[in-house]
């Protein structure tokens, strides 16, 4: 099938001796929505830093867009620059403008012209409303307006996947809907994206699937209306019990 | 009227207390002026010990009168508020004003009233104070050592070049502030260096400082004609290739031959020294230890086990022997691995040693900026595609050096201070000229003198460098 994004067939990561990623398979086809739920600890967040790579597996195997993850590094770079990542923590760079931000890696990573760059990052803040504050310093938004600006920035690289990393985990209640609400505009727009987050009502509007994780293996996967309406297993639906 | 407590003072009385307060204070630091100034005791009516303390217990009874909370008067408060807070406060204010007092004269007399300036030879120094005749008529050894008087225009000249060259930044305009990092980490650096060692050294090899100039004047005028997209390697091959071809090819021979250039007299490095050597050592010092030390800790933090283990063992080398071992042995024990007939001048040497020695240094606290950032700042600069390289120049080392930049100035500091250190090897800056008058036996016993100056213009220079640092923090501070 070639429009399998993303292959990951018998993964394993440990962190020392302890494992935290067992026996993972899984298949992500192109357009697809993905979210990944499950408690704290599960393994979520380390499972997609190993599609970037940002976290290296021991085991098994990753194939994104068709080039194998290996420790062999001389593509890694080509890989990530197709893999758009918006963290946690937002992780804006400080030290330059909202508009820096955004025009940085498609300047010195795919060598595009200033001007161009700038057009493009201006595009894409204005989809997510914060063009107003082109340049300002990351340190003068709130939470939410970083968070946006950091979607902007991974979109300014044109990525075939977004992965995000509890996107909204960090962000008072008040700023959690603006930054969804980029998210579901992706989301329809067409994007390939996994989602790490605890935001069940994002889960159910956008996702097409819903993988729940515990104890680094994946428990259950499901389509949204299936996985809300009869979880299989019993974790799955303790999980649910308490989250909803 | 109130009852007065004059234990505990209070607004109500604020007049009585202020004015009874400012005259015992008043009259305390009177006491110690004229005492001072006029060496004249006004107490000394009173037995020893309590004539001794009077004026301290008169200010200090005075300031526990006056410090009365919200007087409304804004002066008195200011002063409560800063100076004299409690009693323990206000007695050190006290210490702190009478030791002025009581150390101006002496310093006044010393430096000013009693010194002096006139004349030119140590006949005139009969005063008690100090004799600047003696700096007047060393002035030129402490500024260029023994370099020939006739040809010290060429330090002169160099360095009022280099230090117009280095305000240049000052002035760009928007269309070229973009080149300057790279013409002060490239260019200004090299034309420095022709300047110091072609022009300053002078001798056979000025000619080589002439090809330079006509090297770098060609290739900016062809450089208007380059594509902006290889300017950066433009400017880098062809002055060089430029200036290989005139040195060997075209000129070098002929121009010899035909005496149409006549070469300025060779100084040899020995013959430097005084201020000049001490700005030429610190320069070279500075520019070259700053890079090395950047790769050091970049080395340090790799993955590559060779480049760690080899960073690990440089940094701890160089922290771990002193500079004038490293001083000595660059002199003395290096020439004996060179072979017979190579010879690194003495000065290139010592540049070498403090540069790798302080490269340690800065090495160390640019690591500590670099784990000062958070593990984000790598992980989003990598999931946008960049390298190492990129990561680093782009993402991570704008914001880890900002934050080292006061340890680099630490640093720096520490470094142009150590110069002096380099009379182990026979060179003698400022402070080894002084040495050197010191002993002249025609000029017996005015080490004091030029100490104070030597310190003088060490402030100066330190003071300069420290301002900068804290311009360059507040220049770069963004909010996080």
């Amino acid at each position: 099938m070639s429009d399998k994004i993303i292959q990951i067939t018998e993964m394993n990561k440990w962190f020392g001796d302890f494992q935290v990623l067992k026996n993972i398979n899984l298949e992500v086809e192109k357009n697809k929505k993905i979210v990944v739920c499950g408690p704290s600890g599960s393994g979520k967040s380390t499972l997609i830093r190993c599609i970037n790579r940002l976290e290296e597996h021991q085991q098994g195997s990753i194939i994104v867009d068709g080039n194998e993850l290996t420790e062999d590094t001389k593509d890694i770079e080509k890989i990530r620059a197709e893999v758009g990542m918006v963290f946690q923590q937002f992780n804006l760079f400080p030290h330059l403008s909202i508009l820096d931000n955004c025009t940085l890696a498609p300047i010195w990573v795919k060598k595009m012209p200033k001007k161009e760059a700038e057009d493009l990052a201006l595009q894409h803040l204005e989809k997510v409303q914060i063009a107003d504050q082109a340049n300002k310093y990351p340190g003068q938004l709130s939470g939410g307006q970083q968070q946006r600006c950091a979607i902007a920035r991974a979109l300014c690289m044109e990525p075939k996947i977004m992965l995000f990393d509890e996107p909204t985990s960090a962000l008072d209640p008040e700023m959690i809907k603006e930054v969804l609400d980029a998210m579901v505009n992706l989301a329809k727009a067409g994007m390939t994206m996994i989602v790490v987050t605890h935001e069940m009502g994002f889960a159910k509007e956008v996702a097409d699937e819903v993988i729940f994780m515990d104890e680094g293996m994946i428990v259950e996967r499901a389509e949204t209306k299936e996985f809300f309406a009869n979880p299989k297993s019993d974790r799955t639906k303790l999980f649910l019990s308490q989250i909803l | 009227m109130n009852k007065l407590n004059f234990l505990k003072p209070d607004i109500n009385n604020l007049s009585t207390y202020l004015y009874t307060g400012v005259v015992l204070v008043t009259l305390s630091i009177f006491i110690v002026f004229i005492n001072s100034f006029f060496n004249k005791d006004l107490i000394s009516f009173l037995p020893g010990t309590i004539s001794f303390f009077l004026p301290l217990i008169l200010g200090f009874i005075g300031l526990h009168l006056i410090r009365i909370d919200y007087s409304g008067l804004k002066f008195l408060d200011k002063v409560n508020k800063n100076i004299n807070t409690n009693n323990f406060n206000a007695f050190l204010s006290l210490l702190i004003v009478f030791v002025i007092i009581k150390s101006l004269p002496p310093l006044l007399s010393w430096f000013i009233l009693d010194a002096n300036i006139a004349g030119d030879s140590k006949d005139v120094c009969t005063g008690s104070g100090a004799c600047w005749t003696y700096i007047k008529i060393w002035f030129n050894r402490f500024m260029y050592g023994m370099y020939p008087n006739a040809e010290q225009w060429r330090i002169n000249l160099s360095f009022i070049a280099l230090a117009f060259l280095g305000t240049i930044g000052f002035f760009a305009t928007e269309k070229f502030k973009k080149y300057l990092t790279l013409y002060y980490v490239v260019v200004y650096p090299v034309i420095a260096f022709f300047f110091i060692f072609f022009f300053i050294s002078g001798g056979p090899i000025f000619f080589d400082f002439s090809y330079g100039i006509i090297a770098a004047v060609i290739s900016i005028i062809i450089g208007f004609f380059i594509p902006s997209k290889f300017k950066m390697y433009y400017f880098i091959i062809v002055p060089i290739t430029l200036y290989i071809l005139l040195k060997y090819v075209f000129f070098y021979e002929e121009l010899i031959e035909l005496g149409k250039l006549e070469a300025l007299e060779w100084v040899e490095t020995g013959a430097w020294g005084g201020l000049s050597l001490t700005f030429i050592v610190s320069f070279f010092c500075l520019i070259f230890c700053f890079p090395i030390g950047l790769f050091l800790s970049l080395g340090r933090r790799s993955d590559f086990p060779i480049i760690k283990y080899f960073s690990i063992g440089m940094i701890e080398f160089w922290r771990g022997v002193p500079l004038i071992t490293v001083l000595f042995m660059s002199s003395v024990m290096f020439p004996m691995f060179l072979p017979e007939d190579m010879f690194i001048d003495k000065l290139v040497r010592v540049i070498i040693a403090i540069s790798l020695f302080e490269a340690a240094y800065v090495a160390e606290v640019i690591r500590g900026g670099l784990q000062a950032l958070p593990r984000g700042q790598y992980d989003a600069a990598k999931s946008l595609g960049m390298g190492y390289w990129k990561m680093h120049i782009l993402v991570i080392l704008p914001q880890a050096l900002k934050l080292v930049i006061p340890g680099i100035a630490n640093t720096f500091l520490a470094l142009v201070k150590d110069t002096p250190l380099i009379f182990v090897v026979g060179l003698l800056e400022i402070v080894g000229m002084l040495n050197l008058a010191k002993t002249n036996p025609e000029w017996l016993g005015f080490a004091m003198e030029g100490y104070v100056f030597a310190s003088v213009l060490f402030f100066i220079i330190c003071y300069a460098m420290s301002k900068y640092s804290y311009n360059l923090e507040q220049k770069y501070k963004t909010e996080r």
